[in-house]
């Protein structure tokens, strides 16, 4: 029986895994921390139906139960290597396997806010991160600095994508419609509580995207400023002052608030990064490099050596789901070619 | 004197922790579909009376927004009621009932 391969347990690996399978092909699923999911399991709701994410990851976890998937949990894959008719991988612990194919599907990381330091995350403890606020929302206690109920909630777009000064001139595609999703968790959580968003544009692509941003304006209330937030400085009561440009009025802004919120981007993870630097499939910013963005999206260029989600990439769970679908034909495909 | 033409001027900047959205939210009461607004310009872009003067709804009612109501009576007067920005908007923003009721507001709360 053909063996392949999977790095990474987020929901494209494991997509990928049980379609795998569900054809009659032995996989083993390697992930490095001792539970899969993690990037679902920091989420509260996600977006565009606002299912909780414990429901996504309970759904997917369940696929993992499928014949012909092994998994191995807290194993960290550091190196594959092609030997000529199968590809060896070998772990942290420099234990190997081996497989026919693999798919790498190591995912993301968030931007590591501290290094816009104008923006005094790890500073000013009314800085926080989306993947805070995430936190916040799910457990249904959106505080400030001083643990009290904030009365001013604001998002800032883009912190570490669109920015030549992190390295990042893309833009990682899903943080405007999550600041809209977020902006409108608060309102639901705290009525009271007014939320703004400051955008450059905001970018609602997918389906039902819009839609829930003409809801955040009409039923929920939420602002939007179209400007960059350029720094914040801490006032003495625990808040944060803010400057921006409302750039429809042509007019600098000030404004204090109780939580700014870094819509922080999508990059590459470090599993991601190092792979793609051992088998040489790095592309920009350190992502996966495809060999053709229309045809070939899961193909790398070498033998049996797959890719999907957003270790190519950001983008959505649906997106990342349906990408590890495609790789799994085009696995079977591959496999379907080697001699008997 | 004025050799150098300097003078001490107020800063010129929206202060969102000073202003008053009192208005803005009357506004908002009376005429809800502005809460969709979503500053695309169509509305100042089709007006007859934006081609030749330095009037601009768009500018007006973003400065409504903004609590920024110095002055907005006097260039509201300059509308003609022709409601061909009603017509264009794209998000269904009924622009004709914003701009009496702007009026109003600004009237009843002078
Ligand atoms: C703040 C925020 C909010 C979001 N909200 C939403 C939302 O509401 N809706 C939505 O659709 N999407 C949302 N997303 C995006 C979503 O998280 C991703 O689309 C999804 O997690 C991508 O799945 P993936 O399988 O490609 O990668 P990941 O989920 O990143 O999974 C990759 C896995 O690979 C593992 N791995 C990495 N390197 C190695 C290695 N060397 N060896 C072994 N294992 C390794 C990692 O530990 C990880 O478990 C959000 C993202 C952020 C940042
Ligand atoms: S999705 Fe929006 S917030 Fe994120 S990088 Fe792109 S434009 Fe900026
Ligand atoms: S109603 Fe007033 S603002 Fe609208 S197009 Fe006519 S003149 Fe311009
Ligand atoms: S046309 Fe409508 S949506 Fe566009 S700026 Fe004018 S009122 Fe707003």
């Amino acid at each position: 029986m053909r063996k392949v391969a999977i790095i990474g347990a987020g929901p494209a690996g494991i997509e990928a895994a049980s379609t795998l399978a569900k054809n009659g092909i032995e996989v083993t699923l390697f992930e490095k921390s001792e539970t899969p999911l993690k990037n679902i399991q920091d989420k509260a709701f996600l977006f565009p139906n606002f299912q909780a994410a414990q429901e996504i990851a309970d759904d997917l976890s369940g696929k993992l139960l499928t014949d012909g998937i092994t998994t191995a949990f807290g194993v960290d894959i550091a190196d594959i290597k092609w030997q000529g008719t199968e590809w060896k991988l070998i772990d942290a612990k420099n234990q190997t396997y081996v497989a026919d194919a693999v798919l790498v599907a190591t995912g993301y990381q968030v931007f590591d806010a501290h290094r816009k330091e104008e923006l005094g995350y790890g500073i000013y403890k009314g800085v926080i991160t989306s993947l805070d606020m995430e936190q916040m929302i799910k457990h249904g206690k959106i505080l400030n600095a001083n643990g009290d109920e904030p009365k001013r909630v604001t998002f800032l777009q883009c912190v570490g994508s669109r920015d030549e000064k992190s390295g990042n001139h893309y833009c990682s595609k899903i943080c405007c419609v999550t600041a809209v999703k977020q902006a409108i968790e608060v309102r639901k959580q705290l009525p009271k509580c007014e939320a703004s968003i400051f955008y450059m544009d905001l970018r609602m692509w997918g389906q039902g995207f819009e839609e829930m941003y003409r809801t955040a304006q009409e039923k929920y209330g939420v602002s939007f400023v179209r400007g960059r937030i350029s720094e914040a400085a801490a006032t003495f009561d625990g808040r944060v002052q803010l400057k921006s440009e409302d750039t429809l009025m042509g007019l600098p802004l000030k404004m204090t608030t109780d939580l700014l919120v870094l819509m922080v981007g999508m990059e590459a993870s470090c599993g991601t990064k190092e792979l793609g630097k051992a088998c040489d499939i790095s592309g920009d910013y350190g992502f996966i490099k495809s060999v053709n963005p229309h045809l070939y999206d899961n193909e790398t260029g070498k033998p049996g050596l797959f890719v999907a989600g957003t270790c190519k990439r950001p983008m959505s769970v649906s997106d990342s789901i349906n990408d590890a679908r495609s790789a799994a034909i085009a696995i079977k495909d591959y496999l379907d070619t080697l001699p008997q | 004197m004025n050799k150098f033409g300097f003078a001490i001027k107020t800063p010129r900047s929206e202060d969102m922790d000073k202003v008053s959205l009192e208005r803005y939210n009357m506004l908002l009461d009376r005429v809800p579909s502005f809460k969709r607004c979503f500053q695309c310009g169509c509305c100042s872009a089709t007006c007859s009376a934006r081609q030749y003067t330095e009037f601009s709804i768009r500018r007006i009612h973003t400065s409504f927004r903004r609590g920024e109501y110095e002055g907005l009576d006097e260039q509201l007067k300059k509308c003609m009621l022709c409601g061909k920005c009603t017509l264009v908007c794209p998000r269904g923003v009924n622009l004709r009932s914003l701009i009496i009721n702007m009026r109003q507001i600004l009237d009843e709360t002078k």
